[in-house]
Order: C-alpha cells, then sequence, then structure tokens
C-alpha cells in the first residue's frame, strides 16, 4: 500500500537532477537510446537466459528487471520487449513470477509492502521508474483488468464505467454518457446492460462483470491493458467472451495479458513468453517469441516440455 | 480531463505531463495530512490526561494516601480505606465473575448450537453496551433493598456483572483459536470430552483466557457508577466486611473532585495517579504480550 | 498426554459420557447465566419502575418539568441533556475518529499503526471518574476561556451558541464524551476498513487514482457499513456514560436552551439523585434508566448489525 512518495513537480529534461538511488540515465524523451526508433533487438543479447526476439515495434521495453518481495529475489533479470498493439501473453508455472513481472510495469508491484525493484521499465523509451514519472500519472496509460473481476460493489454500472474519469473531476455529464456508452460496446457489455445502467455493478454475472472491469479500464483511454489471468475466475462461455473482446481490443491497445492457460495464449497473442523458476524460486524469461513458434517450435528444451505439457 | 490528454503522436512524457492534475494531487496531499492530524489529535487527550494526572498527583501520592485511614470529621488522612475496598471488591467480582465467564465461553465455543452460540454472544456484546449505572440499580434492587443496607457484597457482584461479559468473549474468542487437531488428538486417545477441554484446550489458551481476566480486573477498577447505590463509600477502613458500606479508590476521586475542600482536590489527584498506575499498567503489561490486542 | 499412562480410563464406557453431559449442562447454566442477567436488568428496571409509568403514563416519557416538591416527573430535560451531549460527542469524534482510521488502516506505515493504534486504544482505559477529574480542574476552565469564549463572541447572536459560559455545561461533556468514545469509532472504523479486500483498492489505483482517491472512492464506500456501525457504537456508549458527565455537566434539571447550559443526562441524573430519592421521585428515577436501557440496546443492536454487514460485502 505504500506508495513511493518520490514526486516532482515538473519534469525538467534540461539538467536533470543527478539520481543517487538508480544509475540508469534519465531517459530521453521520444526516441530509444541507440537511435533506431523502437525497433527492439532485445538489448540484453547477452543475458543468459533472455532469448532474442523480434519484436516489430516495442511500445514497451523490459531492462534488467529483478523485482523483490523483501530479500526475496521474485523476478530476475528479465529483459524483453512488448510490441505496440498486439497481444502478448505471458505463460509459465504458477509462482514464477508473471504476476508480480505484470504489476511491475504499471507500478502496482510497488504497493505490496516490502516490495523493490531495480532495472529498467521504459514505456515509449520513457523509464516509467525515473522520478519525474509519477505512478499515479502513468496507472492511467496502463490500465489493468484483474484476476477476479473486481466492479464497485456501491457503484451502478455506469458509475463503474466512469469511475476513473471521475478521479479528474469536471467531467460533463454528455461526456460521460458517450464514455460510457463507447466503452461497455467495446466491452461487448451495452447490449446486454443498456437498459439497467442504474443497477449494481455486482447485479451482473462474474463474465459481464469482468467485461464491466475491462470498460472500466477503457474509460480512461490507456495505451497499454495489463490483463493478470481475466478469465481464470469464469466458466469456458464467459472466458471465451472474454478472448473475443481481447482480439476486438487488439490494433488499438497494447495488451499484456498473464495466463496460466496455454490455449488461451496460443489462441490470443501474437507473441508469448515463457517465464519459469529457477532453483533459488526467483521467476525468469526462458524466451520469448512468435506464439506460432512458441508453441511449435521453440528454441528452449524447457519450453518444449512446458507447452507440450510435460511440467507445470 | 476528457480531451485533455494530448494525440498519441505527443511523446510519452508530454503525455504525462498533460495528465498531471495539480489540483488532484494537492487534495491527496490535503488529504492525507488532515487524517495525520487527526491521529495526532487523539494522542493528544491521552497525554493531556497523563500529564496533568502526573503533574498534579504525583505531590499527593505519599505514604500518608497509602497508609492512613480519612479522618472522620474534617480534611486530612489518607486513602487506605480506598485501596483496600478496590483490592477486596474487585478480587471478589474477579472471584464470582471468573468461573462463570469462562464457562460460559467454553460453552458458547465447545458445546452450544448455532442458536444457543448467538444468543448468548448477542447478550454478551448487548451487556458490555449497557450503561453501567443501571447495573448498579439493578443490583441495589437484588442485593441492597431487601437488606436495607448499602453493602460491599452488592458492590462486588455488580462490578461481577460488569466483568463477565468481556471474560466470556475472550474466552470464547481464544478457545476458537485452539487447532482442532490437538482436540481431536486427545479425543483419540479416549479422553472424554470435558476433560479435553478442561486440561488441553483451556491451558493452551490459558494466556488468552488470563488476557481477558486481567482486562475485566482493569475495567471493574476503575467502575464507579455501580458502586454509588451499592458499595456506597466509606471514610471507614474496612476489612472483610462484605455486608457493609465500602470504599473505592473510584468514589474517594469521585468525592474528592466534587468537594469544595482544596485539600480533598489534591487527595483526589493522588488518588488518581494510583488508579492510574494500576489500570494502564495492567492494560500496557496484558495488551503488549498478547499484541493485537483484544478489543474491549 | 497422561492418559497414555492410565489406559485403564478407556473402559469406563458410560463414565465419560455422563460427566461429558455434566460439564456440557454446568457451562449451559454459565452461559444462561449471561442470557438472564441481561433480561433480568431489563425486568428489574420494568418492575421497579411500574409505579411511575402507572402514575404518568407517558407523560414520564413527555413531560417537561423534574419537580420533586410536587412529585411532578418528566424525563425530557434529562433526555434532551442526554442527546445533546452525545450529539456533539459524535459531532467532534466521528470525523477525527474516521480520518484516525483511515490513517492507520490506509496511509501509515505498519511499524506506525501498530503503536498508534494500541496509544489510542490506552485512552479507553482511562477510567471515567479520572476523566471527569481532569475535566473538572483542566478542560472545563480551559474551555471556558478559549473555545467557549471565542465561539460566544462570534456566534453568540444564535441563541443555541449564546453565553455565558461557566465552563462546566452541555458542550464541555460533549467534548469528554467525544474523548471517550474516539477510540471505540478509531479501532473498529479501522478494523472495518482493513476488512476491505485488496482488490478493491487495486481497481482503484490500476484507474490511476492517488492514495486518498482510493480510500476515500473505494476503501470507505466499501466499509460504509461498518463505519456506520462503528459511529453508532460509540454513540452507544456516549449514551450510558455517567461519571465523567455528571462531574462536569453542570447537574441542573432544566432543558438546556444553549450548547454552553448547564444540564443533566439521563445517566448523571440518575447518579446524583438516586440515592437521596424515595417514593415515585426513587421510581420515575429508574423509569429514567429503563429509557435509557431502551436507547443504548436499539442502537447496539443497530451498530452490530451493520459491522457484522460489512464483513459479507456491501450491496447498494
Amino acid at each position: 500500500m505504500r506508495e513511493d512518495p518520490v514526486e516532482m513537480s515538473v519534469a525538467a529534461p534540461v539538467a536533470a537532477p543527478p539520481e543517487p538511488q538508480r544509475e540508469a540515465l534519465p531517459t530521453a524523451p521520444s526516441t530509444v537510446p541507440g537511435g533506431a526508433p523502437l525497433s527492439l533487438a532485445p538489448p540484453a543479447a547477452g543475458i543468459p537466459g533472455a532469448a532474442p526476439a523480434t519484436v516489430p515495434a516495442a511500445k514497451i521495453e523490459i531492462r534488467d528487471l529483478n523485482l523483490y518481495y523483501g530479500p526475496f529475489r521474485a523476478v530476475r533479470d528479465v529483459s524483453m520487449g512488448i510490441a505496440a498493439n498486439q497481444i502478448t501473453a505471458i505463460i509459465g508455472p504458477s509462482g514464477c513470477g508473471k504476476s508480480t513481472f505484470l504489476r511491475s510495469i504499471n507500478r502496482m508491484h510497488e504497493l505490496t509492502r516490502h516490495a523493490s525493484m531495480d532495472g529498467q521499465v521504459l514505456l515509449d523509451g520513457v523509464d516509467v521508474y525515473s522520478p519525474e514519472v509519477d505512478a499515479v500519472d502513468l496507472r492511467r496509460f496502463v490500465g489493468m483488468v484483474f484476476q477476479r473481476p473486481n466492479p464497485f460493489p456501491t457503484m451502478s454500472i455506469y458509475d463503474n464505467v466512469v469511475a476513473g474519469l471521475r478521479l479528474g473531476g469536471g467531467a460533463r455529464k454528455a461526456d460521460l454518457d458517450e464514455v460510457v456508452e463507447r466503452c461497455l460496446r467495446a466491452a461487448g457489455l451495452w447490449d446486454e446492460v443498456k437498459d439497467k445502467l442504474r443497477a449494481g455493478g455486482t447485479s451482473l454475472s462474474g463474465g459481464q462483470q469482468q467485461r464491466l472491469c475491462i470498460a472500466r479500464a477503457l474509460a480512461v483511454d490507456p495505451e497499454v491493458i495489463l490483463m493478470d489471468e481475466p478469465a481464470s475466475a469464469l466458466d469456458p462461455v464467459a472466458t471465451l467472451r472474454i478472448e473475443e473482446l481481447m482480439l476486438e481490443l487488439r490494433g488499438r491497445f497494447t495488451i499484456v495479458i498473464v495466463t496460466h492457460n496455454m490455449q488461451q495464449a496460443s489462441r490470443v497473442s501474437d507473441f508469448t513468453a515463457f517465464f519459469s523458476m529457477g532453483e533459488d524460486r526467483a521467476g525468469y524469461l526462458v524466451e520469448m517469441d512468435r506464439t506460432a513458434r512458441i508453441f511449435t517450435n521453440p528454441r528452449e528444451k524447457l519450453t518444449e516440455d512446458y507447452v507440450s505439457g510435460r511440467f507445470g | 480531463m476528457i480531451g485533455a490528454v494530448p494525440a498519441r503522436d505527443a511523446t510519452l512524457a508530454e503525455r504525462l505531463r498533460a495528465g498531471r492534475s495539480p489540483r488532484r494531487r494537492a487534495v491527496d496531499r490535503a488529504g492525507r495530512g488532515l487524517a495525520l492530524a487527526a491521529t495526532l489529535a487523539c494522542v493528544v487527550p491521552l497525554a493531556a490526561v497523563l500529564f496533568f494526572v502526573v503533574a498534579k498527583g504525583a505531590g499527593a501520592l505519599n505514604l500518608d494516601l497509602l497508609t492512613k485511614p480519612a479522618k472522620a470529621l474534617g480534611t486530612g488522612g489518607g486513602a487506605l480505606q480506598s485501596w483496600l475496598g478496590t483490592v477486596q471488591m474487585v478480587g471478589l467480582a474477579t472471584l464470582i465473575a471468573v468461573p462463570v465467564g469462562i464457562a460460559a465461553g467454553i460453552y458458547v465455543s465447545e458445546f452450544a448450537g448455532h442458536r444457543a452460540a448467538r444468543a448468548i454472544r448477542f447478550a454478551s456484546d448487548v451487556m458490555v453496551g449497557v450503561p453501567s449505572i443501571l447495573v448498579g440499580i439493578f443490583v441495589y434492587v437484588l442485593l441492597v433493598l431487601p437488606f436495607r443496607q448499602f453493602n460491599a457484597f452488592a458492590g462486588s457482584v455488580a462490578l461481577a456483572v460488569i466483568i463477565v461479559p468481556v471474560i466470556q468473549r475472550t474466552t470464547e474468542e481464544v478457545l476458537g483459536l485452539v487447532p482442532r487437531e490437538l482436540r481431536e488428538g486427545s479425543l483419540a486417545l479416549g479422553v472424554p470430552s470435558w476433560r479435553t477441554t478442561l486440561s488441553v484446550v483451556l491451558p493452551t489458551a490459558r494466556a488468552g483466557v488470563l488476557t481477558g481476566v486481567m482486562l475485566g480486573v482493569a475495567r471493574a477498577a476503575g467502575e464507579t457508577a455501580p458502586l454509588l447505590f451499592t458499595a456506597l463509600g466509606s471514610r471507614l477502613v474496612n476489612i472483610g466486611g462484605f455486608g457493609e458500606p465500602m470504599d473505592s479508590l473510584t468514589l474517594f476521586i469521585y468525592n474528592g473532585a466534587r468537594s469544595p475542600i482544596a485539600a480533598l482536590n489534591d487527595q483526589a489527584w493522588g488518588a488518581a495517579l494510583l488508579l492510574l498506575l494500576l489500570v494502564l499498567g495492567i492494560n500496557v503489561s496484558v495488551r503488549l504480550r498478547s499484541m493485537g490486542g483484544v478489543r474491549a | 498426554m497422561t492418559t497414555l499412562s492410565r489406559p485403564t480410563r478407556l473402559p469406563a464406557r458410560r463414565g465419560p459420557r455422563r460427566g461429558d453431559r455434566a460439564f456440557a449442562a454446568g457451562t449451559r447454566w454459565a452461559g444462561i447465566a449471561i442470557v438472564s442477567l441481561l433480561v433480568g436488568i431489563a425486568i428489574v428496571l420494568a418492575v421497579e419502575s411500574w409505579p411511575a409509568w402507572r402514575a404518568f403514563g407517558t407523560g414520564l416519557l413527555t413531560g417537561t418539568t423534574w419537580d420533586p416538591t410536587r412529585d411532578i416527573y418528566g424525563a425530557v430535560p434529562f433526555i434532551v441533556g442526554t442527546l445533546a451531549t452525545a450529539f456533539i460527542a459524535v459531532v467532534i469524534a466521528a470525523p477525527v475518529g474516521l480520518l484516525t482510521a483511515i490513517y492507520l488502516a490506509e496511509f501509515a506505515d505498519r511499524r506506525l499503526a501498530t503503536p498508534l493504534t494500541f496509544t489510542i486504544e490506552l485512552l479507553a482505559a482511562i477510567p471515567s471518574v479520572v476523566l471527569g477529574l481532569w475535566g473538572i480542574f483542566v478542560l472545563a476552565p480551559l474551555l471556558r476561556d478559549t473555545l467557549d469564549a471565542f465561539v460566544i463572541a462570534a456566534l453568540g447572536w444564535i441563541p443555541l451558541f449564546a453565553g455565558p459560559s461557566y465552563g462546566f455545561g452541555v458542550s464541555t461533556a460533549g467534548v469528554i464524551l467525544a474523548i471517550m468514545i474516539l477510540p471505540t469509532i478509531v479501532s473498529i472504523g479501522r478494523e472495518v476498513l482493513r476488512s476491505v479486500p485488496a482488490a478493491q483498492r487495486e481497481a482503484m489505483y490500476g484507474l490511476g487514482a492517488t492514495r486518498w482517491e482510493v480510500a476515500t472512492r473505494a476503501v470507505l464506500p466499501y466499509a460504509r457499513s461498518g463505519v456506520v456501525g462503528a459511529v453508532i457504537l460509540g454513540l452507544g456508549r456516549a449514551l450510558g456514560e455517567t461519571l465523567a458527565v455528571t462531574m462536569v455537566i453542570g447537574n441542573t434539571d432544566a432543558i438546556p436552551t444553549s450548547v454552553f447550559s448547564q444540564g443533566q443526562s439521563i445517566a448523571s441524573k440518575i447518579a446524583v439523585t438516586f440515592n437521596e430519592s424515595t417514593g415515585l421521585q426513587s421510581e420515575s428515577l429508574v423509569g429514567l434508566g429503563l429509557i435509557l436501557l431502551a436507547m443504548t440496546l436499539l442502537l447496539n443492536a443497530a451498530a452490530r448489525l451493520l459491522v457484522a454487514r460489512t464483513a459479507r460485502g456491501p450491496r447498494r
């Protein structure tokens, strides 16, 4: 719950102040250091475990990321790129740090007690952990859908959708109406709920609640949507509905989904990253590649064993 | 907010900055500051009471106050009769309340059906909320009126009525924490369930039960209202005379505080310091030992 | 376990059963005793006040005069005094207590929250009579010379805030009560807030909320019935609190007209008069007690229902 209190009023790119706690360079805003705009040959080529992946245009670039809970390292040395406006799936056995990794992208990780990290998460080339980025601002651009549907039970369907927009205050009713319809349509929920927008958010079925949560995440107009096993609490029909929805959103949003369901990963994702657990129980990236490649002809024996169901 | 976000071809840094709301940030900071201020405001009364009781009571809490009885007439003397009375009445109240409270706690935790457990739990919770002065009237009617005599026994019973629910609830709660395996292990050896409860379950929960008892004792020692119409108070040292009126520290403070005589006011502060040491001492030691604490 | 060395106990089949039954029955009586205490208090108060109810009917509840010389007794001055002091207490303690609960549950580092909660709960352990003593000699003169004087100067033209203030009166009693019910509101409020699922906080954080927004827009609404319950429990405690109120309220048997008026609550009226009264006055005092019991029972039952409901999660 304890958020990093580092706050700077307005980012001053000129004469960036020295940053003792983070050795990383303050990143220039528009281009990735190294020139070529966002073509990711993973910078971590030399790092063991990080496999080369050909991600066309990386929206997010992770460099040497380590995540900790107190002294325990949950994720070790992850470097990878996440393609813009595509769906990237993260798979791996339970406990391998998939969710922890996902939550580090929008800085939800740091809300956990004793959590810490090192390394970089670059969003459009900006390190989201640099002091000039406020996690509160960041999370409007990197939305999240959680494992269990978590609509606000005291709010109506309508109010749930616009909960994020209301944070800013001053939103006009007509605008909100428009957003509600657009997001509920995008979440494939509009026809089911248009006549009961004032009903409670928790009056819906589990699958509908999860789509409501997706609509809620869409309403703040994010660029990236993180989904943490979004269908694991749902029945097969509702799961299918969520998967269709993800494919509809593909192309407009960069989607990262953590799933323990390999069929799901193969059905929806363009890229798949396979995580496993080392002997120190720290999760690490075994390899990442186009989904088709991971499921048919992976580079690593471990990946092959996992996707063919031999362990995990 | 809507429309405030620049187009996507702006750099992320620009977009982040544009989405930033100084007003929200200020509200956040103000709100958190207000919450912190409220927390500090909660601590102020405790500090103020402690400060004044120590400052005004330290001078008056002397050997005379502890060892001399009040003079029958006029001022002077001490509060010997008061702390002796508190010790005796709280002691007897504990003797009465502990078996009843623990037995009721055992019943609810080990034997009672769903409805009986709910009824007793509800009664206990409500009893904790019953104004203690009403307990005073209740015991007055039962134990003072028939004998036409204020008496310390009635005072003890009134205090017992107040602490029984505290002990019952704590006992029930800590017994619920005893692992099922322990019970089953004992029952599997053929130990009858009542012996299991008394020789296995209860000792395991001993620390917790003791916590409840000590918190009850502290509560009883600080009560005044139920004694007003029962033990009444007295200027005489009364040892063992439970059929007669008896004083307590709380009654001594109450009477001293309302007295127009400055010397008696001072003595009230001294007695308040003594009482506070006793009550807070019990609370602090008990709660520190069972950190997390039990809500009254 | 000692039984291992005494296997001969096992064959005694009927013994243990009978022992169990006796033990269960014995503890059952203790349980029944607690329930009957509660019922007994209600019955005793009803029976003992019966003559007063017969004499005045509902007039005991609605009468505005308490006059021993004419043997006319009406509870209104004390009901008003009780409600007014409790209301002032809640107006002060509810916002302060809830903000504190929010701080302890949502913002404070746990290493800080635990000792702070501990300290605030200690406030509940201070005997009422000690707070009353402090009220007489410290708080009453302090309020009279500072806050009361200020309010009278600024708002004295409104009858509700008309002076003079003697220090002893309804407002000072309210302040003392606020101090006494703060720990209840803080400690139950904090637990209620802590019981809100983390998923609710994360949902709000995920939308880009600040910590204050998470606390006020996700956590507080989710826990609202429990929070209201915590405040009502505090109110219940304020209604029945006797000693501290008795010592600072001024003990005047009249309906207070201003917050600075001297007055009397039900509990304080009983405390100062019961031992000196006989006959109809004494029975009327017990009638006051019955009214107080009904008020506190209703509030407690309502509060506990609300707190229990939060544990199950709210509905719209």
